[in-house]
């Protein structure tokens, strides 16, 4: 049982303040990935709960004690670095010993928790092995069974798989994900990776210049991200965003895209709920590419476009439609549309559309 | 070979190898020179064109270690009959070894040669101690005014040590360090410090200090963490600046013949003391030379795997 909980968070290097007061409860168990683009404070958020960083403001909560002014050592927690950090001068079999060794264990208990944790690792043949002669994948589980070895109370992990190469990082993305299922423990992890943040996290906590942008499960801010930046962040191909207005045409609200000359179709409930955010402009339009349907014949619905560029993605294309002067993303079964030039109707799907208010960025919370 | 070279590539091979050879003889000759008079006859050893081929004797270590007077009279055929054959060879050059009783009197090169490694080795620990804590400091901590910490204990190296000889010599003789091993030491220490330091603080950037905080947050505390981590992981470069202390030390000339003259003098200013008046005994000053180039030889050759990497390491980024 470990919760873990941030209050009023404020952190300052100098006079440049990296985290904004941070709010944050983790709930025991729970598998928490913090996810923003390089110096967001993700990760000075991650060392201060480790105790690696001390904090200007606020209260770090572990299990409603509070922990900030405890050293790293008093915390019980473990942590693993995207360095991996492993020990060169020592076998694998220490490294993995080496917390234990800073407790009372007597070496029967220690060798045991080493071959137990190093069985569910997989890397019980490594055990004599320095780790110089590993494989990166085999280094990340050396260090993973380092922090798991002592059971502590959560478990931080800043890009521990960021050094790895695209194939071994999906696999060793799986595991974690096995581990975790398996061992179970308060887990926070940081990745600038939207896909491993996806994948793993049972809560994502979106950063961005040291403010959280939104909280939410996976499909919770891939479906209704919070505002412009988290639209943007998550997901790939990446939303579509463009500047968008509202008339009210026979019956039927219409979204125009930017400067076109037709709108989008859209049903008339819009209409209330953008609740006057129509008329006076300033609207924003979010769509994913696969929020764009694409077809090769007319259809009531459909704007005539024209394909621009087509980047074929193996399972599916993305295809660059023109929609006045802007460009709209669509996701297409591969091949469907042939070339460039070719014209095709497109629409956009009013359950996928996302509505924003331009100056501010944040989500109108529109949904149809 | 799987290997395929081309003749032109094999040629260069061979030159660079016959390059290297030269390079190594030219480099090896004065210490062949030192080591074969170490072991000539005492007229051979001023020769010339001077011998490359001869018996080897072992004649002026005998002298070296021993005190030794010129004999007035021939020697007593029983006493020579008596005498052990390093005794012998003494007589034979016409000299008696002085004793008081039976008891050989020894030289004065043992105590100077066990003053070199006391003073060297203390020394070199001392300093390469001092200097991986300060290193580390500077390397893992914020500290204000780094940078011109840094410089100040650089700029103790500006000065040639001769222009600071003489004050220093005043100060340490109106404190009473003059001819102590303590004084000889603190010199050296002072001298080779702001080397260690700096030498050091380029290993210690080069050590991840996630190793140490992957440390601190397993439940060590920082001290533990530097003597279980760091210390291991810098080992190469301590074996580096241990060798560098050492040699400096251990060859330091100045200081040791303006600051000692008996009690701690070391070899350096000793084995040239020994030309002495009249005709120079070459082959006994060779001897101690060659036993003065042993301990680094050995010293060096123990760390040559550490000196090696360690050279190199501080110097190339990954």
């Amino acid at each position: 049982m470990t919760q873990i909980e941030l209050r009023g968070i404020e952190k300052f290097f100098g006079a440049v303040q990296v985290i904004h007061n941070l709010n944050l409860a983790i709930a025991d168990n729970e598998f928490i990935v913090l996810l923003g683009q390089s110096g967001c404070g993700k990760t000075t958020t991650l060392r201060a709960i480790a105790g690696l960083e001390t904090i200007d403001q606020g209260d770090i909560l572990i299990d409603g004690k509070a922990v900030q002014h405890l050293k790293a050592a008093d915390r019980d927690i473990a942590m693993v670095f995207q360095s991996f950090s492993l020990y060169p001068h020592m076998t694998v079999f220490e490294n993995i010993a080496f917390p234990l060794r800073a407790t009372r264990m007597s070496s029967g208990e220690v060798d045991k928790s080493v071959r137990e944790i190093a069985r569910v690792l997989w890397i019980t043949d490594l055990l004599d092995k320095r780790p110089s002669a590993l494989s990166g994948g085999d280094m990340q589980r050396v260090a993973i069974g380092r922090a798991l070895v002592r059971r502590p109370k959560a478990m931080l992990m800043d890009e521990p798989i960021g050094a790895l190469d695209a194939k071994l990082r999906e696999e060793m993305r799986a595991e974690i994900k096995r581990l975790h299922v398996k061992q179970g423990s308060t887990t926070i992890y940081v990745t600038h990776d939207q896909i491993e943040a996806m994948s793993l996290a049972d809560r994502i906590v979106i950063m961005h210049e040291g403010f959280i942008q939104q909280v939410g499960t996976p499909d919770e801010v891939y479906s209704h991200p919070a505002n412009l930046f988290v639209a943007q962040f998550v997901g790939s191909p990446v939303m579509n965003i463009a500047e968008a207005s509202v008339t009210d045409q026979a019956g039927a609200a219409t979204v125009t895209v930017g400067d076109a000359a037709a709108g989008f179709e859209f049903p008339r409930a819009l209409l209330s709920k953008l609740n006057g955010h129509a008329a006076n402009g300033g609207l924003t339009l979010g769509i994913r590419p696969e929020g764009v349907l694409v077809r090769r014949d007319a259809a009531p619905g459909y704007l005539p476009v024209e394909a621009h560029i087509i980047e074929p993605l193996g399972s599916f294309d993305i295809v660059d439609l023109q929609v006045g002067s802007k460009m709209l993303r669509a996701r297409t079964k591969a091949g469907y549309v042939s070339g460039p030039g070719e014209k095709v109707h497109a629409r956009i799907d009013p359950e996928q559309a996302h509505f924003f208010d331009t100056a501010s960025g944040k989500s109108l919370g529109v949904r149809l | 070979m799987a290997a395929v070279r081309t003749s032109s590539e094999i040629v260069l091979n061979r030159a660079a190898i016959v390059a290297v050879l030269i390079a190594t003889l030219i480099f090896l000759a004065p210490i062949y020179w030192i080591a074969s008079t170490a072991f000539k006859p005492k007229d051979l050893a001023v020769s010339v064109p001077p011998t490359v081929l001869f018996q080897p004797e072992v004649t002026p270590f005998v002298r070296l270690f021993t005190k030794r007077v010129q004999m007035q009279k021939t020697v007593d055929p029983q006493a020579y009959e008596a005498a052990p054959w390093w005794e012998k060879r003494i007589y034979d050059g016409g000299e008696r070894v002085l004793k008081v009783g039976t008891d050989v009197q020894l030289s004065q090169y043992p105590d100077r040669f066990t003053n070199s490694l006391i003073v060297a080795i203390v020394s070199t620990v001392l300093a390469v101690g001092m200097g991986t804590f300060t290193a580390y400091g500077f390397s893992r901590f914020k500290i204000a005014g780094e940078a011109d910490l840094l410089f100040f204990i650089l700029s103790t190296r500006m000065l040639p040590p001769v222009v600071v000889a003489i004050p220093m010599f005043l100060m340490y003789r109106a404190v009473g360090l003059n001819d102590s091993h303590i004084g000889l030491i603190i010199l050296y220490v002072a001298f080779n410090l702001s080397f260690s330091v700096w030498l050091m603080k380029g290993f210690m950037d080069e050590i991840p200090k996630e190793y140490e905080e992957a440390a601190l947050v397993d439940g060590y505390t920082r001290m533990q963490a530097f003597f279980k981590i760091v210390l291991p992981e810098a080992a190469t470069g301590i074996a580096a600046t241990a060798v560098f202390c050492f040699i400096t030390a251990w060859n330091e000339y100045a200081f040791a013949l303006i600051m000692t003259n008996r009690r701690a003098q070391t070899a350096p200013p000793f084995i040239p003391s020994q030309i002495g008046s009249g005709l120079p005994d070459w082959t006994t000053i060779a001897a101690g030379t060659f036993l003065f180039l042993l301990p680094v030889a050995i010293f060096t050759f123990l760390l040559r795997n550490h000196l090696l990497r360690g050279v190199t390491f501080g110097a190339i980024r990954k």
